[in-house]
């Protein structure tokens, strides 16, 4: 236990702008995670190594002299084709299955991918520099590197775009329609197969986007994306599947509680408050639940 | 004649009557007549597992070879210490043969390593100590990347009374369980960095300072923070913050917003090469000032070339550093190691790489003095070792440890736009003058 | 029939007995095969035959490594101590010290998982699919980094486990001593999970991964069931745990005793390898598991994720249904599935 937060109660503000801007980045990652389970019914493990893939795709352009800001358009692209050419290989072959054969499928593509990034990007550390300089606040008691900021804004650019695709345009009606009943929408026409492949592109798109501003604002090697991936199943679940804004509110929600559980209860049980916490929110739904039943009884 | 055995069978012909049976399951979980299908399957595991069995070797010494064997990590978070690791033994392996191997009975030999990849994990890493062993038949052990994962080799290593000459195993708590067949080429992990406290003391005008730290969760950096601790004690120092960070380590945005809050005279980072990126992008971006920043795997990440001038002034504790004054036969000085193994592997070699060639100098030279590949007399050759190599002199104490070197501290220096590590003590090769304090972000 | 099955349990009998004798080399890597199998059985209580998908089944593997290397340390010396500075103190077990001390930390290891299964099961086994999936996957994980966060148990630093005792045997002795510990674990498990499956505890527990509700409506306490079955593999995996701390002799949290990443998933897919909710499929699955990786880890140096990641997609997508499953559907007569002319016949008049 530290209490130093307490006393110096301007932490609070940099915790908490900390954690917002922490959280609104696991909240992109999060929304393609909610489209595709959305639609797709499919928990993807790989997710955390798409990102990573995306980063180095960043990082890649940045060590040929390109500006690694560059890599929020690049990179989308080029792992909107991988995400597609993932789902033709693979997960087109899991779709309509269990959604654990989904998750063990999506383990071995990630582990597979971990390995060949190993060894196209080589086994270092690698960050890539964006020298966008840092936003003081009070006197320099609150500080926000200007790349977090940056990368906060440009996920929200991201996800408005993606809801207002998924509102306005026909594949985005197709899409949504294939989420509320797959075969009604086979029925009336909607090519679901490509509708699927389009969503597994998406999500694949948002990972890169995610990834590029990982790059400059933390590091990147090829067995790091276990965590990003386990984030953004713990915001699609707080958030209830479907619910693309309380996506944004339960992420931003999570990068202020870590935050904080860092000042308070101290680093170490960082990670291990947030799962501890992942499993209360579970219990106490499913008691919610159960007594929502015996009012219904 | 048609046998009774039969009749059941004969009743299915083509798949589309298979749906209807499938009605008439009858579960039998004892096992029943299944268990005659997994004969063939059990009789062929068993073929290969029996086929496994013969391809053991005997003796490592065959022919003309020495061989080695070496669990390092490939993949997992320590893949790019274990790179350098690997790199460092392949590269002391090819001079070594190069220049007529290793002479034993008036023979030469040449050397050669079994790896395998630990997966960064220690649990794997005992396993697969125990298969080099007794399944592959090694004799001869060289260390694993990190203190963890040698501490879970070295009980493995110890029982089989298999000497093994480590290279990256710091953690002090080797040394005190009394192995007799672990040999360290490199300082214990608890002297990383007390001499950077020493040094803040002794820039303080000899008065106690205030010391803020981070470790990664993991037996290295725990080792290093309990020397940072008993340096603290010794010089009346107060630890005023003592984080630990999680293995998954990226953000440590929480401990550097606490230093600013506290002001203290010393920030010890430590978390291997990660750690040491993420901390130099944090420090630089949220604008913390400390007078001393202290930390390890400076070199391993590359912090110079990759943070460049944000990374100046860090205080880096290093095994070996190119411009020390060592030499040997093979590799001729620090220099020389310096830009042959740049010629070879394309990068600059960290201190992870000079001292993983030691442990090969070590092992020729105990093997030639021996004269023998009796293991009890190798590991009492190995014992007895007391040389110079251009990583610096080895000589080991009854615990296996080596006493005969000092730890260098180096600072990252700049001009204009290039980084290089300059080393400030001990004085004996100081190259720059230390810089205390350093300057605030404002002014640089 | 019944003389066959003799004959095969008979020579399993005695290849498990004979193994290190036989091959004296592989005496750690068989052990370790027989935790796999350990694993995989244990996993399947829930995984195969009750249809929940867990997770976080290392969590008890983990507890049991914990609970049962403290108690051999903290019966004779103060834990505290023996952790302190990264275990930089030693202090030697007498043989009889050492023996009483394992035994007891293995009923420890044994009897405390099952305990927190108990406590813990009424909250978590009332979630269904993912989001049981992903709570136990939430439970694993936090388990390691909260254990890693505990001074007293070494943190991050680990803890070692006693060293063997001088001078009972050498270290084959030690070896063979751990490999006959780890055999009679798994013979006791599945010996256990045989005759529980052919008791109600296996039928209800086929009744719930068939049909919660109905199981639930038909008057049968399905939660009670649920939590006891949890608690058999609870037992069983912590066992387990406490004896791969000792073979190992070094505890990492994260690597070693809540390894999610590896043993956490490898359970789960040996049990699918083999075929889920049959008895000898987490067997078989196990065992050419353990067999294919290990050759992986020598033939595919620094390719055996690749090798491995190739494997699970392939299993998952192609067989499904595991080995097991794949000769049911290739020889459904010699599984017993006993096909009912007269019935075949009057369903296909039906039609």
């Amino acid at each position: 236990m530290d209490l130093l937060i307490f006393q110096v109660p301007i932490l609070m503000v940099q915790a908490s702008l900390d954690g917002a801007l922490l959280g609104i980045l696991f909240a992109l990652i999060a929304y393609g995670m909610a489209l595709q389970w959305g639609v797709m019914n499919i928990i993807n493990i790989a997710q955390g190594e798409m990102v990573i893939l995306g980063g180095y795709i960043a990082y890649t352009m940045y060590v040929m002299g390109i500006h690694p800001a560059y890599g929020v358009i690049v990179s989308p692209i080029i792992m909107y084709f991988i995400g597609w050419l993932l789902y033709k290989l693979v997960i087109n072959r899991v779709v309509d299955r269990d959604l654990f054969i989904s998750i063990l499928a999506t383990f071995g593509i990630s582990i597979l991918t971990q390995q060949l990034m190993n060894f196209i990007f080589g086994a270092d550390v690698v960050v890539a520099q964006s020298n966008f300089g840092t936003t003081l606040l009070f006197d320099g008691m609150v500080t926000l590197p200007n790349a977090k900021i940056f990368s906060a804004l440009i996920s929200i650019i991201f996800a408005t775009g993606l809801v207002l695709y998924m509102k306005k345009s026909k594949l985005g009606r197709a899409i949504r329609a294939t989420s509320q009943n797959a075969r009604a929408a086979k029925i009336l026409g909607v090519d679901t197969e490509r509708v699927y492949a389009t969503t597994f592109g998406i999500n694949a798109a948002l990972c890169g986007v995610a990834g590029a501003l990982i790059s400059i604002t933390f590091t990147l090697h090829p067995y790091v994306g276990l965590p990003y991936t386990v984030r953004s199943f713990m915001i699609v679940i707080i958030a209830g599947l479907g619910n693309l804004p309380g996506v944004a509110l339960s992420g931003m929600g999570l990068g202020v509680f870590e935050e904080f559980s860092d000042y308070i209860l101290g680093t170490e049980f960082r990670v291990g408050s947030v799962f501890t916490l992942l499993v209360l929110i579970l219990v106490y739904r499913r008691f919610r639940l159960s007594r929502k039943r015996e009012y219904l009884e | 004649m048609v046998s009774t055995g039969y009749c059941c069978s004969s009743g299915i012909g083509s798949s589309g009557k298979r749906a209807i049976d499938k009605l008439k399951i009858n579960h039998d979980y004892g096992g029943g007549k299944m268990l005659k299908i997994f004969r063939k399957t059990l009789v062929a595991t068993l073929a290969v597992v029996a086929l496994m069995a013969t391809t053991v070797a005997q003796a490592r010494v065959d022919g003309n070879t020495i061989t080695l064997g070496a669990a390092v990590s490939e993949t997992g978070k320590y893949s790019t210490n274990g790179k350098h690791t690997r790199n460092g033994y392949n590269l002391a392996v090819k001079r070594i043969n190069e220049m007529g191997g290793v002479t034993v009975g008036g023979k030469s030999y040449k050397f050669k390593i079994t790896y395998y990849d630990d997966e960064s994990n220690s649990g794997r890493a005992a396993q697969l100590a125990e298969r080099l062993i007794k399944q592959d038949g090694v004799k001869y052990m060289l260390g694993p990347y990190s203190s963890g994962l040698t501490k879970a080799i070295a009980p493995v290593t110890e029982e089989n009374k298999i000497p093994m000459v480590e290279a990256n195993g710091a953690s002090r708590s080797l040394f005190t369980k009394g192995y007799k067949y672990l040999f360290a080429v490199l300082s214990a992990a608890n002297q990383y960095l007390e001499v950077a406290i020493d040094l803040a003391v002794e820039k303080n005008g000899g008065k106690p300072v205030k010391i803020a730290m981070a470790f990664e969760q993991d037996a290295f950096s725990q080792d290093v923070r309990l020397g940072i601790v008993e340096a603290a004690e010794r010089t009346g120092s107060k630890i005023i913050i003592d984080d630990k960070l999680p293995k998954e380590l990226n953000d440590m945005a929480a401990t550097l917003a606490k230093v600013r809050a506290t002001r203290p005279d010393v920030l010890v980072v430590s978390g291997h090469s990660k750690g040491a990126l993420t901390a130099i992008r944090q420090i630089s971006e949220m604008k913390v000032d400390v007078p001393m920043l202290a930390m390890t795997h400076c070199d391993a990440s590359k912090l110079a070339k990759q943070h460049g001038k944000k990374s100046e002034y860090a205080l880096c504790a290093a095994q070996w550093h190119k411009s020390l004054s060592y030499s040997d036969r093979f590799f001729g000085d620090g220099k020389k190691f310096d830009s042959d193994f740049t010629n070879e592997y394309g990068y600059a070699p960290p201190y992870q790489a000079a001292e993983s060639a030691a442990a090969l100098l070590v092992w020729k030279a105990a093997f030639e003095r021996a004269n023998s590949f009796d293991t009890k007399k190798v590991r009492d050759a190995l014992a007895l070792t007391d040389m110079q190599t251009f990583y610096g002199n080895i000589k080991f104490s009854n615990a296996g440890q080596n006493i005969a070197k000092p730890m260098v501290l180096f600072q990252v220096r700049c001009e204009g736009n290039k980084c290089e590590n300059k080393v400030v003590a001990p004085t004996k090769w100081a190259s720059a003058e230390l810089v205390h304090p350093i300057p605030k972000w404002s002014d640089r | 029939m019944k003389r066959n099955n003799l004959i095969l349990y008979g020579a399993l009998l005695v290849f498990g007995l004979m193994a290190p004798f036989l091959f004296p080399a592989f005496k750690l890597q068989i052990s370790f095969m027989w935790i796999l199998v350990i694993l995989a059985l244990t996993w399947d209580v829930q995984g195969g035959q009750m249809g929940y998908n867990t997770f976080g089944n290392i969590l008890f593997f983990g507890i049991g490594m914990y609970i049962c290397a403290s108690t051999q340390i903290g019966l004779f010396f103060p834990l505290e101590e023996w952790t302190a500075s990264g275990g930089e103190k030693t202090f030697l077990h007498t043989p009889s010290q050492y023996f009483l001390g394992l035994s007891a930390g293995l009923v420890l290891a044994g009897i405390v998982p099952v305990i927190v299964a108990a406590l813990i099961g009424y909250g978590i086994l009332g979630l269904r699919g993912h989001y049981f999936a992903i709570c136990t996957l939430g439970l694993g994980i936090a388990a390691g980094e909260l254990a890693g966060g505990i001074e007293i148990i070494g943190a991050g630093q680990g803890m070692t486990a006693p060293p063997w005792p001088k001078g009972i045997g050498d270290t084959e002795f030690r070896s063979e001593f751990f490999y006959f510990l780890t055999f009679i674990t798994m013979l006791a498990t599945f010996t256990f999970l045989r005759w529980a499956y052919q008791k109600r505890f296996g039928l209800v527990l086929n009744a719930i991964r068939d049909n919660e509700d109905k199981a639930e409506a038909m008057g049968i306490h399905t939660m009670r069931y649920k939590i006891l079955g949890w608690m058999v593999s609870a037992f069983f995996l912590g066992i387990a745990g406490g004896l791969v701390g000792n073979m190992v002799g070094y505890i990492e949290p994260t690597e070693i005793a809540f390894t999610g990443a590896t043993y956490g998933v490898f359970m789960i897919l040996m049990a699918i390898l083999g075929g889920k909710g049959t008895l000898w499929g987490p067997v078989i699955g196990a065992m050419v598991f353990h067999i294919f990786k290990e050759g992986f880890w020598t033939f595919f140096l620094g390719w055996q994720y690749v090798a491995l990641g190739v494997l699970i997609v392939v299993i998952v997508i192609f067989f499904p249904e595991g080995i097991m499953g794949w000769l049911r559907e290739k020889f459904p007569e010699r599984f017993g599935e006993v096909i009912d002319e007269a019935d075949r016949k009057a369903q296909v008049v039906l039609k």
